[in-house]
């Protein structure tokens, strides 16, 4: 159990995706400027990388290896990636068509998002149990949720702050996005994974 | 008299300089009549009153000048004697702001001559009656809030408590301490008889602990009266405990909702020179004629606490009080956190001018620029009202009407703590004060394009209703119009048959 | 090699099938960004839009038909506010389809009123009053300013004034 809850903050917070590996930093910064919206894409990425991360961990495990085909992994995860996208996609748009307009481009990119892909193959690499696969899966979707509310949330204060003409947009948001970068480092060394 | 400290402390507010030493240092200056009364009908929260003299009369002291009919409402008697010149508009000043409205401008004969002593109507015993006296006996709010007094202590909801507020928290003011100091059997008087009035199970006189004089005489009047069901408040130095919410949060423990008034929640509070006004009105049978006026300020040569009749014009006032002194910078009426600067002196003291500063340059801050919010949260800290003013700045600035609802811009009450804190000097109470307008205007579109959607669908309904009612009533019609045509037939062979009866009959008669 | 290839079409034919499914069997959603649309437009009904009313032009929104700046009466701050709910950019406001404006109210000239009874039916909150053979009234407090009245009196009577006035 505290295996588990190490491999968590490992993902969420110590190796952060998007902060730490600079990973997904595509729909970081493009579905960052409200906080509703961050938070609903924080979960669709969530879905995705934990279905993508669990399916393809067993098809890994029990169709590739034993046929001996890690050859074709990189094919099989971008299928099932898609597949994942595309089922998430169905249900935003079924429970919440707002947030699938608000949304809008950025769920299907999510299949490109090499966090997800990343996450994936950094499961099979690590010769994880399914259990901890599937907590590394949620733990990642935990770590960028996070990361992109928190962004959100700062790019909602800086446009009503007075920034200089050369900063505003979006070179302000990456600079903040740096700044987070730099704090999320203080979390090194804190589980050694 | 029971005198007690509060256990609640306030919530935010500031220790302010006081300023108050020279005006309270002499008793109240008596006996001042002006050249002139401008006497605005319109001096209370209610609608204006309607003259009842015309230029060229001739008023004496405490005749009515203009009736009020409502109990909303308050009539203006001449403070002095004189003739009427004109009723004309003219810039007065009223709570927040200047503005023009009709007053009636009287020349005074300097005799101050008092209506002869009538009949002396006595005090009704009926309550109704009472409150139609107060209403014409011109008696309204004087701690500022001009609410028609008889309103007031009319109020439906039963009252829990009278609070009688000698709190003065505002800087540079002090027409109430030396009120309490000078006439505190009749502000004890005045309050009783409006506990009378309400049925008030308790009354409170509340005075802020830097008044220990006022204490003492306040203290001495109530225990000379016996009444046991008063007390007195001891309320720490921190602005704005004086303020009517604030001060009924702290001594009940109770929130006022910022879309009610205390008095729907069963507390009324008066100010120490609204009961004595009251007082003087039942006992002397005198109406509101003068009130407490401050002046003070560097700019003017003795500051003092002058004794002033309604409608005195404000450079008369400065004149009697010595002068101008030295370079003035502005003309402030009211407190140094919620007065306002005056464009000239030559508008009248109303029943709610309170205080006059006349303001040297010295002590005026001359800096104003601006600089960025630099997120301190003092301005949070200082806030009675418990707001968060950095955010509500940041909804006010970006047009945010659904943050500045959810941050509760309604419930700021203006008093001005957190532009005094804030290091950047960021004009906070100005840009609420203009973002109150525009959220105003919000909401009454927002309410005002709710109700057109309801009236579009209901509109529809109706258009649809007529289409169905108008297609069955032609189908009513066409089957009426069948099975009576068979009903038809047969009452026209009927008639047919009755007139060729009749005719048979008359050419058998023949 | 041949493994390799049924492996991939095998597992391609397998998620397809099971997406298939899950959208056969998810229930279909309602649709509330029409009425969120809705709730932020003014809805006085003026048709300046080029839509049969403030419901059609949300709905053409929503569908992505119609663009988001083209509600006069709603003026800029509609713009932004449709732009942040559905996450788009605040284009500027289309100034060509009309001046239809909520702070004027129309106002019936009592004198030229003859009583013909053409503007009541067309206006969309019933906000004038009157019968036939009898002066028009418009109760200002309803009337929104969306102008569809002025057209129709043959004898132009209808004008519009300040809603403070």
């Amino acid at each position: 159990m505290a295996e588990l809850m190490l491999v968590i903050v490992g993902a969420a917070l110590v190796n952060n995706f998007v902060l730490v590996q600079f990973l997904g930093l595509c729909p970081f910064m493009g579905a960052s400027r409200r906080v509703e919206g961050a938070l609903g894409m924080g979960l669709a990425t969530g879905l995705v990388l934990t279905t993508a991360s669990g399916i393809s961990y067993l098809v890994d495990s029990l169709l590739l290896i034993p046929l001996e085909l890690e050859y074709l992994r990189l094919l099989a995860f971008i299928l099932v990636i898609g597949a994942a996208v595309q089922l998430t996609e169905q249900m935003t748009r079924k429970l919440s068509p707002l947030l699938h307009r608000v949304l809008g481009l950025y769920i299907p990119l999510i299949a490109s998002n090499c966090a997800v892909l990343g996450v994936a193959l950094l499961n099979s690499t690590a010769n994880r149990s399914l259990i901890a696969a599937l907590f590394y899966g949620a733990g990642a979707a935990v770590g960028f949720g996070l990361v992109l509310a928190l962004l959100a949330g700062l790019r909602e204060r800086a446009e009503g702050a007075d920034v200089p003409k050369p900063f505003q947009g979006h070179a302000i948001a990456f600079i903040t996005a740096g700044i987070m970068s730099l704090a999320f480092l203080g979390f090194t060394g804190f589980v050694r994974l | 008299m029971l005198e007690y400290t509060p256990d609640r402390r306030p919530t935010g507010g500031l220790r302010l300089p006081a300023h108050k030493e020279a005006s309270v240092a002499q008793p109240i200056a008596r006996g001042f009549v002006p050249r002139t009364l401008i006497l605005a009908l319109q001096q209370h929260q209610g609608p204006a009153t309607t003259p009842v003299v015309s230029p060229g009369d001739r008023v004496l002291k405490g005749q009515v000048v203009a009736r009020a009919r409502a109990l909303r409402s308050a009539a203006v008697h001449a403070s002095t004697s004189g003739h009427v010149r004109t009723i004309e508009d003219r810039l007065v000043p009223s709570v927040h702001a200047v503005h023009r409205t009709r007053c009636i401008v009287i020349d005074t004969d300097g005799k101050d001559e008092p209506l002869p002593p009538g009949k002396g109507a006595r005090w009704p015993q009926d309550p109704e009656r009472q409150l139609k006296r107060i209403r014409d006996g011109g008696i309204v709010g004087l701690g500022g809030g001009v609410f028609p007094t008889a309103e007031k202590l009319g109020a439906h909801t039963p009252c829990k408590a009278l609070i009688i507020n000698g709190v003065e928290c505002e800087p540079y003011i002090s027409c109430d301490d030396v009120l309490m100091r000078e006439e505190a059997e009749g502000i004890i008087d005045g309050a009783l008889i409006m506990r009378d009035i309400l049925s008030a199970p308790e009354c409170i006189v509340a005075i802020e602990r830097d008044k220990p004089q006022a204490i003492e005489a306040i203290l001495e009047a109530g225990r000379a009266s016996g009444d046991a069901s008063l007390k007195l408040a001891d309320i720490p130095t921190i602005y704005p405990t004086g303020g009517e919410r604030q001060l009924v949060e702290m001594l009940t423990g109770e929130e006022v909702p910022s879309t009610h008034y205390p008095s729907e929640i069963g507390y009324i509070c008066q100010n120490v020179g609204t009961a004595f006004a009251l007082h003087r009105l039942v006992r002397a049978g005198q109406p509101l004629l003068s009130r407490i006026v401050t002046v003070a300020g560097d700019g003017v040569a003795r500051p003092q606490n002058v004794d002033t009749p309604i409608g005195t014009p404000i450079g008369e006032l400065i004149e009697f009080c010595g002068g101008y002194r030295g370079e003035v910078d502005r003309l402030i009426l009211g407190g140094s956190m919620m007065g306002y600067a005056l464009p000239n002196d030559e508008m009248p003291i109303t029943k709610g001018g309170n205080c006059i500063i006349v303001a040297a340059r010295s002590e005026v801050r001359q800096d104003f620029s601006e600089r960025y919010c630099i997120r301190c949260g003092n301005c949070g800290t200082a806030c009675p009202a418990r707001l968060l003013p950095q955010e509500l700045l940041r909804a006010a600035r970006s047009d945010d009407h659904e943050m500045l609802d959810e941050f509760g811009l309604t419930d700021c009450i203006e008093c001005g703590c957190c532009d005094v804190i804030c290091p950047s000097q960021i004009p906070l109470t100005e840009v609420f004060r203009n973002a109150k307008f525009a959220h105003a205007r919000y909401q009454r579109q927002h309410v005002f394009s709710a109700e057109t959607q309801q009236r579009y669908r209901r509109h529809q309904e109706r258009q649809r209703a007529d289409a169905r009612r108008g297609k069955d009533l032609q189908d009513n019609l066409r089957h009426e119009v069948e099975t009576d045509e068979a009903a038809r037939q047969r009452a026209i062979e009927a008639a047919i048959k009755r007139a060729r009866q009749r005719r048979s009959h008359d050419a058998d008669q023949d | 090699m041949l493994i390799g290839t049924v492996v991939l079409a095998g597992l391609a034919l397998g998620l397809c099938a099971v997406l298939v499914l899950t959208d056969r069997l998810l229930p279909a959603g309602k649709d509330p960004v029409t009425d969120r649309i809705e709730s932020l437009l003014p809805r006085i009904q003026c048709a300046q839009c080029g839509y049969a009313g403030c419901r059609p032009y949300a709905r053409a929104i929503a569908a992505g038909e119609a663009d988001i700046n083209r509600c006069p009466p709603g003026g800029e701050e509609t713009v932004r506010q449709l732009a942040e709910l559905l996450g788009r950019e605040a284009v500027a406001l289309d100034t060509t389809l009309g001046s239809a404006n909520m702070n004027r109210v129309a106002r019936i000239d009592e004198h030229n009123c003859i009583g013909c009874n053409r503007c009541v039916p067309v206006c969309p909150v019933d906000a004038i009053v009157g019968v036939q053979q009898t002066i028009h009234a418009v109760i200002a407090a309803h009337c929104t300013g969306c102008e569809l009245c002025l057209a129709h009196c043959p004898v132009d009577c209808i004008d519009l004034v300040a809603r403070d006035a």
